[in-house]
């Protein structure tokens, strides 16, 4: 049966996301789909859904929604103090809905990004091979007041709550991102390669969807490169001496120097920082991606 | 002795392959080969291969398991193949309006270039442009072959909203912006073709290797092509490109 999640409050930037566009790069499409994949993946993994089944992705100030029918939910990533109705309900365990039930978000309590994941998935129109909303691409952007979301209604029980699966909540709180040397590390003065292993850097308010800046200025004298591919993860070093980290809808290409690149864990623990909070890079235990950053 | 391709890992999912660091279109023959056999090499449902000037970038859709063996599998793939042709390429006419309401900098250009606006539209409409890749923006052209005499650096202070099909120019390079969105180059037109629509496969028609030409229209035939577009019928212009 067709049931609905109407928007009654859009809260501050909430959208529907899922693994992001595979195969479009080459036509300057960006990768998209969630900025944090444990927490879409512990989500989905709670509800036994599909891996990939698209789910909300809900930054800092949460909305408020209206469920047409029964079902369950599950959310995951940040903690936004979720309540069900008048109860505060907690994150990382199934949830049942039923008609008419409204879940609402209050206070930040920590992390950036969080996830409400569905039975089934959201159902919202699949644009090449994927939910994930982005301009121009998906017909929103954001959710809006008013808004209605498709899902399948289900009444009935489809398996036992998990009781024994443990979440490991520390990437959401872990100052140390996971890094390997990017393609220009090397161009880089030894001070500077050193400054990069050893300092503390901060989130910039200057972040979202597309790229995180860091607020401190570093000295660079590293000329600007043939334009050429980036990918999520990827953290260029600009003219005036940022650090910019790419994130999940960065453009396909970019001339600044690549300096760095997030490992997998590394983009998903960016995407659960806020301005202001602190991060310093290391290597990861084992250098499958390459070499270490020594 | 020749240091490239020099072949690494960028991140747990991708493998990065650079080429002599040069924008040229013989480079871009070798590169557009070479992405053609690792596009045969590779299931395409798991991998993604795009170029840039003298970059590929394999794009996993998941991590990477052994990551040496996968550079070694490349290596031994590169060794063995001789470059021949590329497939086929062609040209596209483009439809361009360079009057007054579209070419907000045409007389900021005359002045700083010393040419007449004749003489800027006759430069720009004259070469083949070579197409390099797609970036930037979905649809984005990354265009080579601009004539020296039309170089000219950005804007000081990038507007914050250029039009969709706006045609510019930023030092060495011209393009058309596919949709509107804050920028830097120098206005001179506006071209009314779409260069990305979702619901098309490929959502894009024009590729790396392809070349377009410029043609001028009047304001008149720039609104009729844009009617016939908004209606379905326009055609555009190609043949094939016998290099």
């Amino acid at each position: 049966m067709k049931a609905e999640v109407e928007i009654l409050y859009p809260g501050l930037f909430s959208t529907i996301q899922d693994f992001g566009r595979r195969g479009f790069q080459k036509y300057g499409v960006p990768l998209g789909g969630v900025m944090d994949r444990i927490a879409l993946k512990t989500a989905n993994l709670i509800l036994q859904n599909q891996a990939d089944a698209a789910v909300m992705e809900i930054t800092q100030m949460g909305p408020k929604l209206k469920f047409s029918a029964a079902t369950k939910i599950a959310i995951s990533g940040a903690h936004l103090s979720p309540k069900l109705n008048d109860t505060e309900i907690d994150n990382n365990e199934v949830v049942k809905i039923h008609e008419g039930d409204i879940l609402s978000f209050g206070r930040p309590e920590y992390g950036m990004r969080s996830y409400l994941a569905i039975l089934d998935g959201f159902k919202t129109e699949k644009v090449l091979g994927s939910r994930s909303w982005y301009e121009d691409i998906t017909s929103h952007e954001k959710l809006e007041k008013g808004m209605k979301l498709q899902y399948e209604a289900s009444e009935e029980e489809k398996y036992e709550t998990h009781a024994a699966i443990k979440f490991d909540e520390e990437y959401l709180n872990s100052e140390e991102i996971e890094v390997f040397p990017g393609p220009e590390f090397e161009k880089l003065p030894e001070t500077l390669k050193s400054h990069l292993r050893q300092s503390k850097f901060s989130i910039d308010k200057n972040n979202n969807r597309m790229a995180i800046q860091l607020s401190e200025i570093l000295e660079n004298e590293l000329e600007p490169i043939i334009t050429g591919p980036v990918l999520p993860g990827t953290i260029q070093l600009t003219p005036g001496g940022k650090l910019i980290v790419l994130m999940r809808d960065c453009q396909t290409t970019g001339g600044y120097p690549r300096v760095l690149q997030l490992s997998e864990k590394g983009i998903n623990m960016m995407a659960q920082k806020k301005a202001g909070d602190k991060i310093r890079f290391k290597s990861p235990p084992t250098p499958k991606g390459g070499e270490a950053l020594s | 002795m020749n240091d490239f391709p020099k072949i690494t890992p960028m991140g747990e999912r991708g493998i990065l392959i650079e080429f002599e660091p040069e924008i040229s279109e013989k480079l871009l023959g070798k590169l557009l080969f070479y992405k053609d056999k690792l596009e045969e090499f590779y299931d395409e449902v798991n991998v993604e291969v795009i170029n840039t000037y003298n970059s590929l970038l394999i794009s996993y859709m998941f991590s990477i398991e052994n990551v040496y063996n996968e550079i070694s599998a490349i290596k031994e793939l590169f060794g063995e193949a001789k470059i021949g042709k590329t497939n086929n390429q062609q040209i596209f006419h483009l439809p361009v309006c360079y009057e007054e309401e579209f070419g907000w900098d045409l007389e900021y250009i005359s002045k700083e270039k010393k040419l007449s606006k004749e003489e800027i539209v006759e430069l720009h409409t004259k070469p083949f442009y070579t197409v390099f890749f797609t970036g930037f923006l979905p649809g984005f052209l990354y265009l080579g072959g601009l004539d020296e005499k039309l170089q000219i650096s950005r804007k000081d202070q990038p507007r914050m909203k250029i039009e969709k099909g706006a045609v510019g120019i930023g030092e060495n390079q011209t393009g058309i912006y596919p949709k509107s969105s804050p920028g830097g180059w120098q206005i001179l037109g506006n071209c009314p073709v779409q260069f990305f629509d979702k619901n098309n496969d490929p959502p894009c028609e024009i590729s790396a290797g392809d070349k377009v030409k410029f043609y001028s229209v009047s304001k008149e035939e720039f609104e009729e092509i844009s009617e016939q577009i908004s209606e379905g019928t326009f055609q555009l212009k190609k043949e094939n490109y016998e290099g």
